[in-house]
């Protein structure tokens, strides 16, 4: 699960969304009418329920924005939009929304055929719960567990989402712009630049750097960042997604040719076009143009159908394929072949096309509900059989203990193209963010393999990071934002160079803020003194718009001072030194006028005339700021 | 002087061709030379151009392209109606400085789409029921698919026989296209597309040249769309001597090509070699044409809010019409320059410049008290820096740039004829101010000395009158309108004690 919030410029922008799943499946009865124990591990009976990104910390109807990565991070969008009252927008590329809904479809209708009417309940209780045996008894948040959403509340969801195109700037209540960027993970999937004028934090989630199908991740847009927030890296570092492949293919045409099916449990997007594209290529040299190969998902054909029509979402071999115009993947062509069939689900017309040995793609990965459960039972008790893992996102063991003991094949292949801790620190060098945000398992190995020192994140100065439930302070301040200044005011600017290269211009101006963006204008011109004529009130003559004077900076050369005086018709001036300065005397005005580093006093009768013409003489000594 | 500058080099007052230079903030963009497609585009670090679904034929896009605050719209051709395959052309409220819009139907305010799609519909439906052929000249792409689908859906509900082609091999490769790119394509279209893809037809087959002679009814898609050239000259040359027979012209034709001619009325053609055809068949004219009309146009400029129009593609006199309706409309100004012609726009673009935030937040929240209604100063210093501008307040400026505050102070003195003591003419002092001035914080203090705001007032004895007191009035530069305010007041002397 992935989830992250910034705010900035006081607006939230929710970052994510995806959710873990946790279900355990039925078996055999034991203690309770709840638990079930099955080859030694004890199971909760009930139907599948979800695991929600943290709601408790935050009120979600203060969240302004969601900005979502991509199609597996989307998956608790329902509960969100539906049920907590956030109001707000969610953006999303258009692959992202449409795949998103296919994963949405599957599961929705993978948990109604779920027979079981019950929500287990009992086990959640904190007392009970302690007692129980891992996984179990580490599951968090068990009491905000929630059952599936429905396809009404999927499609209500959905309709929330604006679309968004990579690189296309966002302008959030005038304040923050968001801007989509290619991520390299999946179709439309997208890291996200949230920046001010001034400030950039970078979103980088699910991103990958290897040549699949999407379109290359956008790396050079991720420069210059205050704070780059990552995660969503592979979750099997040490495997390496171009080997898992190979291994697929050799284990898949080994069973084959023995004989046997093969099962690839799966998602019904994503890998699994490049999968059908390695087969694609590799069936005819290993021998399989016989074998049948089935894709069975609820929305198997919807996925293979809009996987052709995104081309500019899609790798640059792929895209130019399209102006020939050819389709981009080449299981259209299987398709055409016959060699890949798809079905809805197995029953209907795939149990009459349905031939044997074959290679069978369908979901859900978890082997909780789905085809796939039924395929596990059908060729479970054969050695001849293989079911191949590919999906990272469940451990395989956890996965498979319910169906103890099996005699088909396990092979594990799990191909995750996402970010490894090689890559994440070429990237980071090359990107050269400020301030680097992490989830707290990146920062140390993980715990298996406490000495693989290179399976954290390696960078300068530390990342930062971060823990469920935590609210974590960035270190940058914001110190400016843009302001316009109307080219009329700009015009009546006088610039005067202080130092070589730095000049300055004392502005004056009426401040305009509107929808989070601030105008300078010039100020209104002063309005003439109606001369002579008596006003009713003396305070009327105080100006509405007071025009402050500004600071002054410099000192007085005192001779020149009293060559100036002189010159402007002062005699009769007496110089005299004083511990600090200097006193100029005007002794026939009886004007005093103390002289120092940083301060001049004039002290004088009131003589308005007198008073403003040695004024601007002092004036002409000194540096308004 | 900022402008920005156009010259149409092949689309002023014309139609057909398109080629147009924009210069803004310093680069020149060519208009319609072939754009790669995308979203915002950064072109260098100034130059952004962003693009905005224009409808008129697949994957048409319109263009803002940004320098700065200076921006430029270029629509291209677009349509302000959706269809049945596209969807509507769309802009926000972006206020460009310039909107270059084309105008090839300035005058023309079509009638409702479905008036029209009837209309053709039982035109073609009447000549194919008396057993005439009809050809319909158009463009590969665009139109060509739009009517596909409606003569498709006709023919569907209807259960007609009469065969109907689309001329050359573009049928496939064009149907290929809208089928990979159906992301172009309108939300119905879209949304149906795994189940039911709209541009497999049915009804509507590859055409043969053989085919032109074969006895009996048909439709025929032909390309070009003038009938200047090709297929669909060729097959209206072999038709139009039949009474039977009718040609429908669904779009724009230029002057000077057979499809103009005919559609003036002409009905002797001199074809090559002296030759004369004699157009005896029905000719019907139907736009269909995916160009915004009158209407279309107005809309847009309505949505885009731009602070001037430049109309490019069209006849002279119609698009002068349609000028002087958008100057009259918008109140904006409106240019129609000649191929070559440079069109030169003044602008003032306002500075971007960061603002401190201290200064920011300290002038928003003065802001937000009561009299806030009354516009108010702000007053700051502005650092330049290269090209780096940053406001900041002024004490911050001076600490930036490590130099002293210099402090000008003033101490008038004032005299006063009072022969009080000086606590009682300083008590005096405080009620008269504090009674005028109302709106300033004036405080008498315990050492006796009063003050209004941070301007200093103590009394004193005079040394050699006791009938008159010294007021000794104290300011600051910064204080300066009040403190000279406030000797002059204060000149005119105390109100006579009421006792």
């Amino acid at each position: 699960m992935q989830c992250a919030q910034i705010q900035i410029n006081y607006y939230y922008v929710g970052l994510w969304t995806g959710h873990d799943f946790h279900s355990q499946f039925p078996s055999f009865a034991t203690c309770s009418k709840e638990l079930k124990e099955c080859s030694g591990h004890v199971f909760v009976d009930s139907v599948p329920e979800f695991c929600l990104p943290e709601t408790e910390l935050i009120d979600l109807s203060t969240v302004d924005v969601i900005l979502i990565s991509n199609y597996h991070c989307m998956m608790a969008l329902p509960y969100i939009t539906e049920h907590t009252g956030f109001t707000g927008t969610v953006y999303a590329t258009e692959p992202t929304v449409q795949i998103g809904r296919l994963l949405m479809e599957e599961l929705v209708n993978f948990i109604e055929r779920v027979p079981k009417a019950q929500s287990a309940s009992l086990w959640k209780n904190k007392d009970i719960q302690r007692l129980l045996p891992s996984p179990l008894k580490d599951a968090v948040e068990v009491s905000t567990w929630r059952r599936c959403y429905t396809m009404q509340e999927v499609n209500s969801a959905l309709s929330k989402i604006q679309l968004v195109g990579y690189s296309q700037k966002i302008e959030l209540f005038g304040a923050v712009q968001v801007t989509p960027l290619s991520s390299g993970y999946a179709l439309g999937s997208s890291n996200w630049i949230i920046q001010s004028h001034y400030e950039k934090v970078s979103y980088v989630s699910g991103s990958s750097l290897l040549t699949t199908h999407p379109q290359p991740m956008d790396q050079a847009s991720l420069k210059n960042s205050d704070v780059l927030v990552l995660t969503g890296l592979t979750q099997i570092p040490t495997a390496n997604p171009d080997g898992m492949v190979g291994e697929f293919c050799s284990n898949l045409a080994l069973t084959v040719r023995n004989g046997g099916n093969v099962l690839v449990p799966c998602y019904p997007s994503g890998v699994i076009y490049d999968l059908l594209e390695c087969l694609y290529q590799y069936i005819d040299s290993a021998g399989l143009s016989n074998i049948p190969f089935y894709f069975i998902s609820p929305v198997a054909n919807s996925s293979l159908e809009f996987s052709q029509i995104f081309a500019e979402w899609l790798c640059h071999n792929k895209q130019t394929k399209v102006y020939l115009p050819e389709p981009p993947f080449p299981h259209a062509e299987l398709i055409q072949t016959n060699k890949l069939k798809h079905y809805p689900s197995l029953h209907g017309d795939f149990s009459s096309d349905f031939r044997q040995p074959c290679v069978v793609f369908t979901g859900h990965p978890s082997l909780r509900f789905g085809d796939v459960v039924h395929f596990m039972e059908l060729w479970g008790k054969s050695s001849l059989n293989t079911v191949i893992f590919t999906e990272p996102d469940f451990s395989y063991l956890e996965a498979l203990a319910p169906y103890q003991p099996l005699a088909m094949k396990c092979i594990y292949c799990p191909i995750d193209t996402r970010l490894n801790f090689i890559q994440v620190s070429k990237l980071l060098k090359e990107v050269q963010p400020l301030h680097v945000v992490c989830p707290e398992q990146y920062t140390q190995p993980p715990p298996a393999q406490s000495h693989r020192m290179d399976l954290m994140i390696d960078c300068q100065p530390p990342a930062m990071s971060y823990r469920r439930a935590e609210v974590l302070a960035l270190p940058f301040k914001r110190r400016y934002e843009k302001i316009e200044i109307m080219p009329e005011l700009a015009d009546s600017l006088v610039p005067m160079e202080i130092k070589p290269g730095i000049s300055l211009a004392t502005v004056s101006a009426v401040l305009h803020t509107k929808d989070n963006k601030h105008v300078l204008q010039p100020p209104p011109r002063p309005t003439q003194p109606t001369g002579g004529k008596k006003r009713k009130r003396a305070s009327d003559d105080i100006p509405d718009c007071k025009v402050l004077k500004p600071l002054l900076s410099g000192s007085i050369p005192v001779e020149q001072f009293v060559q100036a005086l002189e010159k402007h018709g002062f005699s009769d001036i007496k110089v005299e030194d004083t511990a600090k300065g200097h006193i100029v005397l005007l002794q026939e005005a009886e004007t005093l006028i103390q002289i120092e580093e940083d301060s001049t006093h004039i002290i004088c009768d009131n003589d308005e005339m007198l008073r403003v013409r040695l004024r601007d003489l002092v004036l002409k000594f000194l540096q308004k700021f | 002087m900022p402008e920005i500058r156009v010259t149409p080099l092949g689309a002023g007052q014309d139609v057909g061709r398109s080629c147009i230079l924009v210069s803004i903030g310093g680069k020149n963009v060519m208009l319609d030379c072939g754009m790669h497609m995308g979203f915002n585009d950064d072109v260098d670090d100034e130059l952004e151009i962003k693009a905005y679904y224009a409808g008129h034929v697949l994957g048409a896009a319109m263009f803002q392209i940004k320098v700065g605050s200076e921006s430029v719209v270029y629509t291209g051709d677009y349509n302000m109606t959706p269809d049945r395959h596209l969807g509507a052309a769309w802009i926000d409220k972006c206020r460009p400085n310039l909107l270059i819009t084309e105008s090839t139907y300035a005058t023309t305010i079509r009638d409702s789409k479905r008036c029209r799609e009837r209309d053709f519909l039982k035109k073609v439906h009447e000549a194919v029921e008396r057993g005439g052929k009809v050809l319909i000249p158009v463009f590969a792409l665009g139109r060509a698919q739009e009517l596909c689908i409606l003569l498709e859906t006709f023919w569907e509900r209807m259960n007609l026989k009469a065969p109907i082609y689309f001329s050359t091999g573009l049928t496939e490769k064009a149907n290929h296209y809208y089928k990979l790119f159906i992301t172009w394509t309108n939300q119905k279209i879209r949304k149906t597309f795994v189940q039911r893809n709209m541009f497999e037809f049915k009804h509507i087959k590859a055409f043969d040249r053989a085919f032109a002679d074969n006895p009996g009814p048909m439709v025929v898609f032909a390309t070009p769309g003038m009938l200047h050239a090709g297929q669909s000259l060729q097959i209206f040359r072999k038709w139009a001597g039949n009474e039977k027979n009718m040609v429908i012209m669904p779009g724009y034709c230029v002057q000077g090509t057979v499809g103009h001619k005919i559609l003036s009325g002409q009905r002797k053609l001199e074809m090559e070699g002296r030759q004369v055809l004699e157009v005896k068949m029905q000719v019907e004219y139907m736009s269909f044409s995916a160009h915004a009309d009158a209407k279309g146009i107005m809309q847009l400029v309505g949505q885009a809010e731009p602070e001037s129009v430049l109309l490019v593609h069209g006849e002279a006199k119609k698009m002068e019409f349609l000028k002087q309706k958008i100057e009259q409309e918008f109140r904006v100004s409106c240019y129609m320059p000649a191929n070559g012609e440079t069109v030169t726009l003044p602008t003032s673009p306002s500075i971007p410049v960061g603002i401190s935030l201290g200064l920011l937040k300290r002038e928003m929240a003065q802001g937000l008290l009561p009299d806030a209604k009354k516009p108010r100063l702000l007053h700051g210093t502005l650092i330049m820096k290269d090209s780096n501008f940053r406001l900041v307040s002024s004490e911050q400026a001076l600490k930036e740039l490590g130099l002293a505050e210099h402090q000008l102070r003033f101490t008038c003195r004032v005299h006063l004829h009072d022969p009080r003591k000086e606590q009682e003419t300083a008590m005096r002092v405080y009620s008269h101010l504090k009674s005028v001035l109302k709106e300033h914080c004036v405080q008498h203090l315990p050492d006796g000395s009063v003050t209004v705001e941070s301007i200093l007032i103590q009394a004193a004895a005079h040394s050699e009158d006791p009938g008159t007191k010294v007021l000794l009035v104290s300011w600051t530069y910064q204080d300066e309108e009040l403190g000279s305010h406030l000797t002059s007041l204060l000149k005119k002397g105390l109100p006579q004690a009421a006792s």
